[in-house]
């Protein structure tokens, strides 16, 4: 795997807030096809790592690189055109606007119809519920629809990775592990994924590779599985003592 | 549309439609003076607006640019009382510029005068309905209908996720204060055309209006804007004959302002959110 050229990376990145240092010297690699997870309790620095990424931030030392490019510098719509989106936490959809035109706003950047069409169709194969729902508002969709056209969105940009923002955050106990399964099936579909999550074990089952932060510095780095085995994530975030 | 895309209501509006209708005073008398007024009226007209409709939307988008662009972000209140101190600059440079008293229109074509149609309707007025309702078409069509008006919507509700979209908001934001600026210039000339003058405070009562009927309608939903905005304009001509003169009121037609500001008291009391205001359940996910 690490013969290819990562997708997403970051290298050695500090971002500060004001006087707050939110991320220390962080470096992250995400290579095409992976699936892999970032974890940390509140106010690890998660959401700061995605905010870096996309351009939402700017970090103060270290370079954001996509695709390999140099990103630093570039706008949020510029990575975006480039390959790389997000699923917010807490779906965030325009709740005012039809199913559709959230879908089309997911394709904002985008000037080629056919293909716009062509992956909304995709998307109506992913998740067959979203087509029924067009001409809703999608306020008024369920939980778990609405994760559904928060992905369908996502995907209309065309991203090679995707990074997720605490999917299973504000989810009824059921519809997690369906939404873990939403997120297994784009990941079988070809897309990279790059989650962001506090339900570790979750989040481990379906990952290859995971990173925890702690205070804004990566203190572990490693697959899946010898995660899931570790002493000190098993204490701090599976719940065992 | 302004409020539902910054989150605060834009009290200098009223004087970007002022500007709208000096300008077309300034452009109208010259072309009067020319003989052009009376000779092609349509095509007069048409010219003055265009003017007047560029000088407008090039005022909103610099009132965006110098006075609200800076404060994005700050609580609501501040940009508020920023448009409040917007439109007494703007009344200001207006007496500057054109001095304080009321300047008139060059006197309209006879055919505008005359009554027309069967309910003897003055041709001014007909012009003025028939203009209003084809720029609501056209402005519905634009928020609707259109990739723009999809990016200012997406903007109004979320417009952190709306540049994850990868919609450039400060540019969207500028496109909805030129199309509210071009839309403020039009009515500033029929307002013109219609009652013949206007002066430097000729803004404020309409602003005002204006803004009720965002608030009666249901703010932030164009719909409810134009709805509120008729509903606030027939209780405001009928209100007074039909209810306060039977009750013995003198001098009732004088009271149309206070009935237009008792509806907005009324609505407020009453329904907060506004005829069509909707109010999102926070919580309705399963």
């Amino acid at each position: 795997m690490s013969a290819a050229t990562p997708l997403l990376e970051m290298r050695q990145v500090n971002t500060h807030y004001g006087a707050v240092h939110a991320l220390k010297d962080v470096n992250l690699a995400i290579y095409p096809g992976e699936m892999v997870c970032l974890l940390g309790g509140n106010a690890s620095g998660k959401s700061t790592t995605l905010k870096t990424l996309l351009g939402m931030v700017k970090p103060t030392t270290g370079q954001v690189v996509l695709d390999g490019e140099v990103v630093n510098d570039r706008s949020t719509a510029y990575r975006v055109e480039r390959g790389v989106t997000m699923v917010p936490e807490n779906r965030r959809l325009f709740q005012r606007l039809t199913v559709r035109e959230n879908l089309q706003l997911g394709a904002y950047l985008r000037n080629d119809n056919d293909g716009i069409a062509s992956d909304m169709e995709w998307v109506f194969e992913l998740f067959p519920r979203v087509k029924e729902r067009l001409s809703q508002k999608s306020g008024t969709l369920s939980g778990g629809e609405q994760q559904m056209v928060a992905i369908g969105r996502a995907l209309m940009s065309r991203p090679k990775v995707l990074l997720m923002d605490e999917p299973s955050m504000g989810l009824a106990p059921a519809l997690v592990k369906q939404n873990f399964d939403l997120i297994e099936q784009i990941h079988e579909a070809g897309l990279t994924i790059f989650m962001v999550e506090q339900n570790a074990n979750m989040a481990l089952s379906i990952a290859d590779r995971g990173w925890v932060l702690q205070t804004g510095r990566v203190v572990l780095d490693d697959t899946a599985e010898n995660l899931l085995q570790h002493p000190d994530l098993r204490a701090s975030y599976l719940g065992e003592a | 549309m302004v409020y539902g895309v910054l989150g605060f209501i834009n009290f200098a509006h009223g004087e970007v439609f002022m500007m709208g209708a000096m300008t077309g005073m300034i452009t109208s008398n010259k072309l009067a003076d020319a003989g052009l007024w009376d000779s092609n009226f349509i095509g007069s007209l048409a010219l003055v607006m265009f003017g007047s409709i560029l000088v407008s939307m090039f005022l909103a988008v610099v009132m965006e640019r110098l006075a609200y662009r800076p404060l994005r972000g700050a609580p609501r209140l501040i940009p508020l009382i920023t448009s409040i101190g917007v439109s007494f600059f703007i009344q200001n440079m207006s007496i500057v510029l054109f001095g304080p008293a009321s300047k008139s229109y060059p006197r309209r074509p006879d055919w505008l005068r005359d009554k027309h149609t069967f309910l003897e309707i003055e041709g001014a007025r007909i012009m003025v309905i028939v203009a209003a309702a084809v720029s609501m078409i056209a402005l519905w069509y634009l928020v609707e209908r259109t990739k723009v008006g999809k990016a200012m919507r997406a903007v109004a509700e979320d417009s952190e996720i709306a540049a994850l979209m990868g919609i450039d908001v400060n540019k969207t934001i500028v496109k909805v204060f030129a199309v509210g600026g071009a839309f403020a210039g039009m009515a500033g000339i029929l307002w013109g055309v219609l009652f013949g003058s206007v002066i430097h405070n000729t803004g404020f009562l309409p602003g005002i209006k204006a803004f009720s009927a965002a608030v009666v309608g249901g703010i932030g939903n164009l719909g409810g804007a134009m709805v509120g905005g008729l509903f606030i304009g027939i209780a405001e001509s009928v209100g007074p004959l039909l209810v306060l003169e039977p009750l013995g009121v003198s001098g009732v037609s004088q009271l149309r302002d206070a009935v237009a500001f008792a509806m907005l008291i009324a609505v407020l009391l009453l329904r907060p959110s506004g005829i069509f205001g909707e109010r999102l359940r926070a919580e309705d996910r399963t």
